[in-house]
């Protein structure tokens, strides 16, 4: 399918290369905006574009400017810390909620599955304008607009589906009679979970996890509607950013960000291999 | 659980009991234990989401401001008659003068006068006004009097049959302003087709969305073949850079795309310096739909890729084989026996891009200018800056309800269960 026959004729070659072409125009398209930030992000000017120093690879062209203001910035460092502190504490609970839930919907004889997947799922399903404008209204109601909690437990909603999603995937190849037999042989249920069902299932949690915790890290319409400039998170700071005054510094935000991401997607691409080779599906 | 058969009667398990009972306790016992282990996310979810978002709908609806400020004068409009042509008798004015003294002494009349503003404009600095002068207004069996001395618009007729419509604690007026309507003692009819906003922005938030389905269709379609056809070496490679868009930040692809698409951004820079375009010309590619369609279409393009990519995988290439050896040109072949096959997967992510870019908010913002912006932006516009929550919240119903039907396709199509991330 993928190779050129060798009795392939002219216009099948041609087509045969023309594709490779037009494949590799797209994914020049989706790869190259995310790349342009890094080599930017370098500028010596407060320019958005390559200055003619920086196309000659003149070291006057370059400097670290725009990541010393980033981390020297009190309003860059402040919504930094923020976001730190709000992503993994709304990663947690959604990860525990999450995983729980994702076994007790992977038993046989659910009632009500289809209803209760739907609303669980929901979160995801919404636009996330509709769920900031709900939590608002509803959060100032019971005191919660404007806190730290508000805006952890806002993002924990949020992130649930996805730990659902990849925890009920990774159920799909559990073999139940693992846990029969462990229980047949006196293990209690709790021991049973954590000795034997959690080890096999943990790449599916681990991902999940990260599901949630990029939610969290990424989410902006929400935290500006239910957050307070207390809570002023950084995609928040970003979007201000972009909105109001286009600031070099984000270019900078923006490299670490695509740094931060490369990393989690080899993790994640670990994880995967990992899974496969335990459940054998892939050799090595 | 081993069972005794004995020669007649129901089959026992070994304590004695009908198996029949002991499998239904123990399913009974299994059915409660998967739903301990639900219970609390589903709680959780119910509460700090479910609840949010049905307090909106409701707000769609409510408009207990106006019997609550004024509940005197509520009961008093019952009896009156907007047809008669009069304005309403003194009993009307006397209950409305003792509900705005209540309402000024808490502060609640300016709060009225906006709510009735959307209906009604003037209504605000009307109320405003006449709460200043309350206070003078006295007890002589003669209100109706005063109060047209203040203001001639309290004997206006139209104003207290609006008033008399309102008077209710639900109201679908928000429902009809968000679908260009309006609601007066004639009747419902439409918006002044100057004043018709909503219908035509739904109306291009659904195109543009659709567009960038297509877009997403059309960028997506190859390159899932691609991937799924290649070997699992050099798939995986090329999979890293569908997979690297997905992973990173919403914000900061759409900062790239504001970089490269500015006037002075990189790509006229690079027509400019290509002599494609001369330096006075450049493209005009951001603040508009085509900057949204890019833009989106580059961020929601892994959400049909990943999908068409699975379904693709799952083609045996002996089917195409066949057809070709049974005669059949390649594009025969493609369009007669390989494309069919992809149809659930091109259903499935076209789904849920258009649900995903139909509620998108922070790209169209950003890059969407005013030509390019959707049915998100005028709702967020509503709730934080002109702060008409009622019509943000009806507006947000319309388009949970067209999301909500797409939701249900989706499951009939794809089902939840089988969602697949990367």
């Amino acid at each position: 399918m993928s190779g050129l026959p060798p009795y392939a004729s002219v216009p099948q070659r041609i087509w045969y290369y023309t594709f490779r072409v037009i494949c590799g125009l797209i994914f020049f398209y989706l790869i190259f905006p995310i790349l342009v930030i890094l080599p930017l992000s370098f500028n010596a000017e407060n320019f958005f574009t390559f200055t003619p120093a920086m196309l000659h690879l003149d070291p006057a062209g370059y400097s670290l400017k725009h990541y010393v203001d980033f981390f020297t910035n009190p309003d860059w460092q402040q919504s930094l810390k923020n976001s730190v502190l709000i992503a993994p504490m709304a990663t947690i609970l959604a990860t525990a909620f999450g995983t729980l839930a994702a076994i007790g919907l992977s038993q046989s004889h659910v009632p009500f599955r289809g209803a209760i997947m739907a609303v669980l799922i929901s979160p995801m399903i919404v636009p996330l304008i509709i769920s900031a404008a709900g939590m608002y209204f509803f959060y100032s109601r019971i005191g919660l607009q404007g806190t730290y909690w508000g805006v952890v437990l806002a993002h924990a909603a949020l992130g649930t589906p996805f730990v659902i999603i990849t925890v009920t995937a990774t159920l799909v190849g559990f073999d139940r009679s693992l846990v029969r037999a462990s229980l047949s042989m006196g293990a209690d249920p709790i021991t049973t979970f954590f000795k034997v069902q959690m080890p096999l299932i943990i790449p599916g949690v681990v991902s999940g996890a990260l599901f949630a915790f990029i939610t969290s890290f990424d989410e902006v319409v929400v935290v500006i509607f239910l957050g307070s400039a207390a809570q002023k998170t950084l995609p928040w700071q970003m979007f201000t950013g972009l909105r109001e005054q286009i600031s070099p510094t984000i270019l900078a935000v923006a490299s670490i960000m695509v740094v931060i991401s490369i990393a989690l997607l080899t993790v994640l691409e670990m994880l995967r291999r990992r899974s496969e080779r335990l459940r054998g599906l892939s050799p090595g | 659980m081993g069972a005794t058969t004995t020669t007649d009667g129901p089959v026992l398990t070994v304590d004695g009991k009908p198996l029949k009972a002991s499998l239904a306790k123990a399913l009974r016992r299994e059915k409660l234990r998967s739903f301990i282990l639900i219970a609390p996310l589903l709680v959780f979810i119910l509460l700090s989401f479910v609840a949010p978002i049905a307090d909106m709908l409701m707000r769609s609806i409510d408009n207990s401001i106006v019997p609550d400020t004024l509940p005197k004068t509520v009961v008093a409009l019952k009896e009156w008659d907007p047809k008669s042509g009069e304005a309403p008798g003194e009993p009307v004015y006397a209950a409305l003068a003792d509900d705005l003294k209540v309402a000024v002494k808490a502060k609640e009349h300016t709060r009225l006068g906006s709510r009735l503003n959307y209906d009604m404009p003037g209504a605000s600095s009307l109320f405003r006004q006449t709460g200043r002068e309350v206070r003078k207004l006295e007890d002589n069996g003669d209100y109706k009097g005063q109060f047209l001395a203040m203001d001639k618009e309290w004997g206006d007729v139209q104003f207290w049959s609006m008033l008399k419509v309102l008077s209710s604690e639900y109201t679908p007026n928000y429902f009809l302003a968000a679908l260009d309507m309006k609601r007066d003692a004639s009747g419902i009819h439409m918006a002044p087709p100057q004043e018709r906003i909503y219908l035509f922005l739904f109306a291009r938030t659904v195109f543009l969305s659709l567009a960038i389905t297509f877009s997403c269709l059309l960028l997506g379609y190859p390159i899932a073949w691609l991937l799924a056809n290649l070997p699992a070496r050099s798939s995986n490679l090329l999979m890293i850079l569908v997979l690297l868009p997905f992973w990173t930040s919403l914000l900061v692809r759409t900062s790239a795309w504001k970089i490269l698409l500015q006037q002075q951004g990189v790509i006229n820079d690079l027509l400019v310096w290509a002599h494609i375009i001369s330096d006075d010309n450049r493209l005009v590619m951001i603040n508009n739909q085509a900057g949204t369609i890019i833009a989106m279409t580059h961020i929601l393009l892994p959400f049909m890729i990943l999908p068409l990519y699975s379904v693709m995988k799952t083609i045996s290439p002996s089917y195409v084989r066949a057809a070709k050896s049974l005669g059949a040109n390649d594009w025969t072949a493609f369009w007669r026996v390989y494309f069919p096959q992809t149809v659930p997967g091109i259903g499935a992510g076209s789904i849920l891009v258009f649900i995903l870019a139909i509620g998108y908010y922070i790209t169209p913002e950003l890059v969407g200018g005013t030509s390019g912006v959707f049915i998100s932006n005028r709702i967020a516009y509503h709730i934080s800056s002109s702060l008409n929550w009622g019509l943000a919240a009806a507006l947000g119903t319309l388009l949970l309800l067209v999301v909500m039907v797409l939701f249900v396709l989706y499951d009939k199509i794809v089902g939840i269960d089988n969602v697949k991330l990367g």
